[in-house]
């Protein structure tokens, strides 16, 4: 281990930190909705139970340990996203759809 | 300005409704002054949480002993306005949350113990009510169940977290337990009040809660690697209105609004 990935001494004992998706009724995507510590996936489940749906938000709660999420760097945020601002013929807005589609 | 205590009468079911009201009510307040003080910000909503599911089964009691007592006194009269002998919760809800009467911080370890022992109880007991003769008290019981089931869980969890955690949470989890163990005899006391309740259909009496109490401690015990303690024959007064004395002072921070500024409300 490198001298840089050392667990720095002031945070080698908190708890690691996870993701809290919530899905808000039978049908509908679990949406990101925070994240929180705790020790262990069990216990990640019901802390996000206790913040995250105190209001009646949610049927169903997923976690997941923020350092498995593999996010794109924002540093490439140009070459990742930037060349699809002028590809308007990717969406399908030139059909005519029938009348009987109702929900498109 | 001061405002007078209400006494509230005689009748057993009335009685019988308030021991658990106040049992409610009571650990309600005590979980209350973690607000802001927990070891973790989300444990600190979960005591919370749980303190305020606990006022919502107390505030549907209270109204329906008011009125059984029939004096038109409602949940915020019966609340608050009472003396320290009218309340009639085990002793075991009003103890400090630690052994030296600290609340913030209190000990942690002694509020899961407590917290795991009372839900379990509660749950029991909630469980009985469903089949009570009063449909009132058998709806807020039907309503209760699912939340004491919760509280259960997350108690439990946190007992077996501490006492099969550090050499140092395991202590203070085998401490918390030896202090709280003879309290909760009286979660399992008869008597005329309990009969008439029996008799009438309201609701258990809370000896018969007592076998299955034991087995759902032990297993979480067991799983926790915490020792049973001796039993004692101790039987605390609470539920007839004679208690410690930490109760005066739960009751004045409790009641201090109320008093003073009489029929408040926001």
């Amino acid at each position: 281990m490198s001298e840089a990935q050392k667990p720095q001494p002031s945070t080698q004992n908190e708890w690691p930190l996870w993701e809290v998706f919530v899905r808000s009724k039978a049908g509908l995507d679990h949406k990101h909705c925070g994240s929180l510590h705790a020790a262990d996936a069990k216990m990640a489940v019901q802390m996000a139970r206790e913040v995250y749906t105190r209001r009646q938000e949610g049927t169903s709660i997923w976690v997941v340990l923020s350092k498995h999420i593999v996010a794109s760097d924002p540093g490439e945020k140009g070459m990742y996203f930037d060349p699809m601002e002028d590809k308007v013929y990717r969406h399908p807005t030139f059909y005519e759809l029938p009348e009987s589609v109702n929900h498109m | 300005m001061s405002i007078a205590s209400i006494q509230v009468g005689n009748k057993a079911d009335v009685h019988y409704l308030l021991r658990i009201a106040d049992a409610c009510l009571i650990l309600s307040q005590r979980l209350g002054e973690w607000c802001g003080h927990a070891p973790i910000l989300e444990e600190d909503l979960a005591l919370t949480n749980m303190a305020l599911d606990l006022v919502g089964q107390a505030r549907g009691l209270l109204t329906r002993a008011g009125q059984l007592d029939g004096q038109g006194h409602d949940e915020d009269q019966l609340a608050f306005l009472r003396d320290e002998r009218q309340y009639l919760n085990p002793v075991l809800m009003e103890l400090p949350n630690s052994a030296s009467g600290n609340s913030r911080p209190g000990d942690f370890a002694l509020t899961q113990v407590r917290n795991f022992g009372v839900a379990t109880w509660l749950l029991l007991l909630w469980q009985g009510l469903e089949k009570s003769s009063d449909a009132e008290v058998a709806a807020i019981a039907a309503k209760a169940v699912k939340e004491a089931s919760y509280h259960q869980q997350h108690a439990a969890d946190w007992v077996v977290r501490l006492g099969d955690g550090t050499a140092e949470s395991a202590a203070k989890a085998q401490a918390a337990l030896a202090l709280l163990w003879p309290y909760f005899n009286e979660l399992f006391a008869d008597d005329a009040v309990s009969a008439a309740a029996v008799a009438q259909g309201l609701g258990p009496a809370w000896s018969t809660l007592k076998p299955q109490w034991q087995a759902q401690v032990a297993e979480v015990l067991a799983d926790a690697q915490l020792s049973r303690p001796k039993d004692s024959a101790y039987v605390p007064t609470g539920h007839l209105g004679i208690h410690s004395e930490h109760m005066g002072h739960l009751l004045a921070e409790m009641q201090y609004l109320q008093r003073a500024f009489p029929g408040g409300k926001w």
